[in-house]
């Protein structure tokens, strides 16, 4: 740990800890990004055993994976003007930029979790095949995530609103930022390779 | 390092979400309203999203940022080739060969 403080960088590389914590955190996305695969792999083998139940077609609905895509793709993008007001050392723009985040990510797991009910309705439950497994865990695992992120996230505006823009709440508000941006890169799999690909006709 | 950002604007993000959205509709597109045959439309879909993927990589996430960024990039490097491996290798042993009779 070193005190040494570089304030020609943004705040959240300024300290050597911080920047060791920034470069932790890529280390863990790149595990994360091991855990996604090995369920994207246990959908890509059993994504058509459907022992006689719903098909994709059967209920996937591609106006809501459109609106939930759309919620989470805008909302990776304010988190990154976010980011950008916090370089600008723009608290109450930061601040702001969180809060709608914030609500698209409620907004998206709003419409993931009405479409497990829609799903559960048509009598696709996790019991049901093969497929619907899969795809229950690999949805739900980045339901989880997006849920965490949101509590997360929740709690680093509480330290912005008591610390201010400080090295220490600069590095968590960065950290929280590439969490964010990494769930939606995981959605764009997951859009393509589960919705579209079901959908193909 | 873009410490005191003079510009007022975030331009890039701007040209990323849209060219993000883009992406997304035209995959949409392509899957759902052209007669191509499955494998070609997953090729071409397959490819928009790490397109996709890699725009937020570099254009919201500053993988290369910093002085961390070359090893933040061998990371990733090395973290799309466990992800070949695990996906790619999982559906070929799991559908081939004798998993196939």
């Amino acid at each position: 740990m070193s005190a040494k403080v570089d304030t020609s960088l943004p705040l959240e590389y300024q300290t050597e800890q911080d920047r060791m914590n920034i470069l932790g955190f890529w280390v863990f996305l790149g595990a994360e990004i091991v855990l996604f695969a090995t369920l994207f792999g246990v959908y890509g083998v059993l994504y058509e055993r459907f022992a006689g139940g719903p098909t994709h077609k059967d209920i996937f609905v591609i106006k809501d994976v459109m609106i939930q895509t759309v919620l989470l793709l805008t909302s990776s993008f304010t988190m990154g003007i976010a980011i950008f007001e916090m370089r600008r050392h723009n608290l109450k723009g930061l601040i702001t930029w969180l809060v709608i985040t914030l609500a698209l990510g409620a907004g998206f797991l709003f419409m993931e979790i009405n479409e497990f009910i829609h799903y559960a309705h048509e009598g696709a439950t996790m019991q049901t095949s093969a497929f619907l497994s899969s795809l229950f865990v690999l949805l739900g695992t980045h339901g989880a995530h997006v849920t965490l992120g949101i509590g997360w996230a929740t709690m680093v505006i509480i330290q912005l609103l008591k610390r201010g823009l400080t090295p220490t709440t600069a590095r968590k508000t960065f950290i929280i930022g590439l969490y964010w941006h990494f769930l939606d890169v995981v959605w764009i799999f997951i859009f393509t390779f589960v919705y579209l690909k079901g959908l193909v006709a | 390092m873009e410490h005191q950002q003079s510009k007022s604007f975030p331009i890039s993000h701007v040209i990323g979400f849209v060219a993000s959205l883009v992406l997304t509709f035209a995959a949409a597109g392509i899957a759902l309203k052209t007669n191509l045959s499955f494998k070609v439309i997953m090729w071409i879909i397959g490819s928009l999203a790490v397109i996709q993927a890699g725009m937020q990589l570099f254009m919201f996430m500053h993988l290369r940022e910093g002085e961390d960024g070359k090893t933040n990039l061998i990371n990733m490097i090395y973290a799309v080739f466990m992800v070949i491996v695990i996906v790619v290798g999982s559906i070929w042993v799991l559908t081939s060969g004798h998993a196939a009779h």
